[in-house]
């Protein structure tokens, strides 16, 4: 079997360490970097983002230094057509999208290892910290949770398919994070030190209004803070300044903390209410993709993460029709966020996910 | 190589090693002139074609602008260091036009006509396209920003060395070439200045080419920019005849194996080595990964600073639809090809553009 490797290479620690362990084992490693957005297109000139031309460079630096080749993609009119118009749309409708999500699935590995295969390459790699295994009984290919439960990344990763799965190595899953950057600065990669990239890497501000504003024109509408009996409790700025569970930033005070319980994109109002009303029993998960099985055909106990940074909280899956699946927690969670993906866990295999739904 | 080893001279100083360097300078200056058709006094070096138009569009604009004069004319097509020159003019407070090309990539001097009034300063177009290899009519439009009292400057870097260029024939105000683009070194570019014209510096400091563009001279690019041009004046015309009768073969060869396939750029007034093509239904940045690994070396689009390809700003200006621009490919051949080459490339690109049909989804 072929050992040649595309690993895709962001300049940061993770993906650099990858492409090393990957040269130890044995396989022929290719480096390759996305150009997704360029700073000035989103507005960012002199900002220090994510597949930024200075992390290019550096991602050009640790392949001169690991002796491989190096290729720039120019991947800009697919991540805005896959990536930042889906974004838009999300929250247009009133959701808090994940495009990270989205990247994954349409960019690295969707185009990148369309490019991969079609330059002759086997398989791609990237530095998540996840684990690819083969069920030896099935024969299906299992995503697992990283050795690092701090640095677990699969939540992002639960839209693979079989085919994806099958052509992807993950070389970080048993490692940590602190491993990893020992790795990286015995081996002098300039980026060991460098900080982990958080929040959307085209939006490194977090201001999501003034990038949707500047990049798509879409402009913030103000109107009504409703209660949950349409009561006007004042003027919200625009849909997209609040996410559901935020408490901060409403501009009101309130004798009691209120939190936004709902966001309805046609009314344009925000619903909010106390604490007790942010607490859902169940919701809905669309556009699901299972990986542990091919269906779900009846009730499933699992852990599930509606949040990347929220632990699993036990639940149970009833199939519904049109990929869509019920999910109905042992005890009511928090802020429950349409657009948010929903990761079922069984264990540590990821047993699949999808996009919670909005009513 | 002398200048890259034991002559350390720098053309400046007083001593013998220093006059030996102003003379290597001095004489490659004229070797220079003599294949442009100017005097040697003319000829600016520079370190590339773009720090050429830089400055003679910065420098003219800013000679012009107590005249009134403070609008400069130029064209789509341009290689960007003049568009993105002129953008910075334009941030700058002058004013500045872009005038569209037709579906060759030529700018007709009759378009620059009906733009020239006594508000224009400096009208710059191209000699040949980089990307499609299209000639401009370039003296017509020398004459036409003259009878308008504005100047006029071209960029030929394509065009220096390839075929006949001749200040005086031309009537040029200014002229940039760039040395790698006829076989000098990387690094080496040069503009003719008309003598006469009061053009301000490109760099201040040690006063080195008549004050001009001072700075301490790459005696070895220097050297090496004059032996490169004389050798590609010397064997223009044998190569003009060999290079016609690949790139026919080449064109003709693509045109009739690969469907969908069509030849951008004029077909005739076009440099001698220059072969661009758009294929329907193909990436160039794929395309040109593919060819790489089967020993092929060709472009798409332009490079970008991080290495990735953008499409080509000149097919949008010829009218081309994007997705069809996005499919371009570049194959600029020299007289060191062979015919055996061309059928290589007649062999490889018809199956490598079936290849990436078949996987396009």
């Amino acid at each position: 079997m072929s050992k040649k490797v595309m690993v895709a290479m962001s300049g940061g620690v993770d993906s650099s360490v990858a492409a090393l362990l990957l040269l130890e084992q044995g396989y022929e490693v290719t480096g390759a970097t996305l150009r997704l957005f360029s700073n000035e297109e989103a507005g960012l000139k002199g900002k220090r983002t994510c597949c930024s031309l200075a992390d290019v460079e550096d991602a050009r630096g640790v392949a001169a230094r690991l002796g491989i080749e190096h290729y720039v993609f120019n991947f800009g009119r697919e991540f805005r057509r896959d990536v930042v118009a889906r974004f838009a749309q999300g929250y247009r409708r009133g959701e808090t999208p994940n495009p990270c999500i989205d990247c994954n699935r349409y960019i690295k590995f969707g185009r990148l290892l369309e490019r991969a295969r079609l330059m002759g390459m086997d398989k791609i790699a990237t530095g998540h910290y996840a684990r690819v295994e083969r069920d030896p009984e099935s024969g299906r290919w299992l995503l697992k949770k990283a050795r690092d439960a701090t640095k677990d990344q699969t939540y992002v990763l639960y839209a693979m398919t079989q085919e994806e799965l099958a052509h992807t190595l993950f070389p970080l899953g048993g490692l940590r994070k602190t491993e990893v950057r020992a790795l990286a600065a015995a081996h002098g990669f300039g980026n060991a030190r460098k900080p982990d990239s958080e929040d959307i890497c085209f939006v490194p501000d977090g201001d999501y209004a003034g990038f949707l504003e500047r990049t798509l024109g879409i402009r913030a509408e103000p109107g009504n803070f409703i209660d949950r009996t349409g009561r006007v409790l004042g003027r919200h700025r625009g849909l997209i300044h609040y996410t559901v569970g935020q408490r901060k930033g409403l501009r009101l005070s309130f004798p009691r903390p209120k939190y936004v319980v709902r966001k309805d994109a046609r009314a344009n109002t925000v619903q909010l209410g106390d604490n007790e009303e942010l607490y859902s029993g169940e919701f809905v998960a669309q556009k699901v993709n299972l990986i542990a099985c091919e269906r779900l055909t009846g009730p499933k106990k699992v852990g599930v993460k509606i949040r990347y940074s929220q632990s699993e909280a036990p639940a149970t899956l009833f199939p519904e029709e049109g990929g869509r699946v019920r999910v109905r927690f042992d005890r009511p969670q928090r802020a429950v966020t349409p657009g948010q993906a929903a990761v079922f866990y069984d264990g540590e295999v990821v047993f699949g996910g999808g996009t919670i739904a909005g009513e | 190589m002398p200048y890259l080893t034991g002559e350390f001279g720098n053309p400046s100083s007083a001593h013998a090693a220093g006059r030996r360097a102003r003379r290597a300078v001095d004489n490659a200056r004229a070797a220079v002139a003599a294949a442009l058709g100017a005097q040697p006094a003319e000829i600016y070096f520079t370190a590339c074609g773009t720090e050429s138009d830089n400055w003679a569009l910065r420098a003219a604009m800013r000679m012009q602008a107590p005249k009134g004069r403070t609008r400069l004319i130029t064209d789509a097509a341009e290689h960007h260091a003049i568009l993105r020159t002129a953008q910075a003019l334009r941030r700058a407070g002058y004013r500045t036009q872009v005038l569209g090309v037709d579906r060759l990539g030529r700018v007709s001097a009759g378009s620059v006509r009906a733009a020239l009034d006594e508000s224009a300063a400096l009208v710059s177009v191209m000699a040949a396209n980089n990307e499609v290899g299209t000639r401009m009519p370039v003296r017509a439009i020398a004459q036409a920003a003259h009878e308008a009292g504005a100047l006029f400057h071209t960029d030929a870097v394509q065009a220096v060395g390839h075929v006949p260029i001749d200040v005086q024939e031309l009537g040029v105000d200014m002229l940039s070439f760039s040395s790698h683009k006829f076989g000098g070194p990387k690094g080496m570019g040069g503009l003719y200045v008309r003598k006469g014209l009061p053009l301000p510096a490109g760099l201040y400091g040690g006063g080195q080419e008549h004050g001009l563009r001072s700075g301490t001279e790459n005696v070895a690019g220097i050297v090496g920019t004059a032996a490169a041009l004389t050798e590609a004046c010397e064997a223009m015309e044998k190569n003009r005849a060999k290079l016609a009768a690949l790139r026919g073969r080449l064109t003709e060869g693509i045109l009739k194996k690969i469907p969908g396939a069509h030849l951008t750029g004029d077909p005739e007034e076009r440099l001698p080595g220059s072969a661009s093509f758009v294929f329907e239904g193909v990436e160039g940045e794929p395309l040109v990964l593919l060819l790489d690994q089967r020993g092929v070396c060709a472009s798409s689009g332009s490079a970008c600073s991080a290495g990735a390809l953008e499409p080509s700003h000149v097919l949008l200006a010829m009218g081309l639809p994007e997705a069809l621009a996005r499919g371009s490919l570049r194959l600029t051949l020299g007289a060191e090809n062979t015919e055996e080459e061309i059928d290589e490339i007649l062999r490889i690109l018809p199956e490598v553009v079936a290849l990436l049909r078949k996987a396009k989804r």
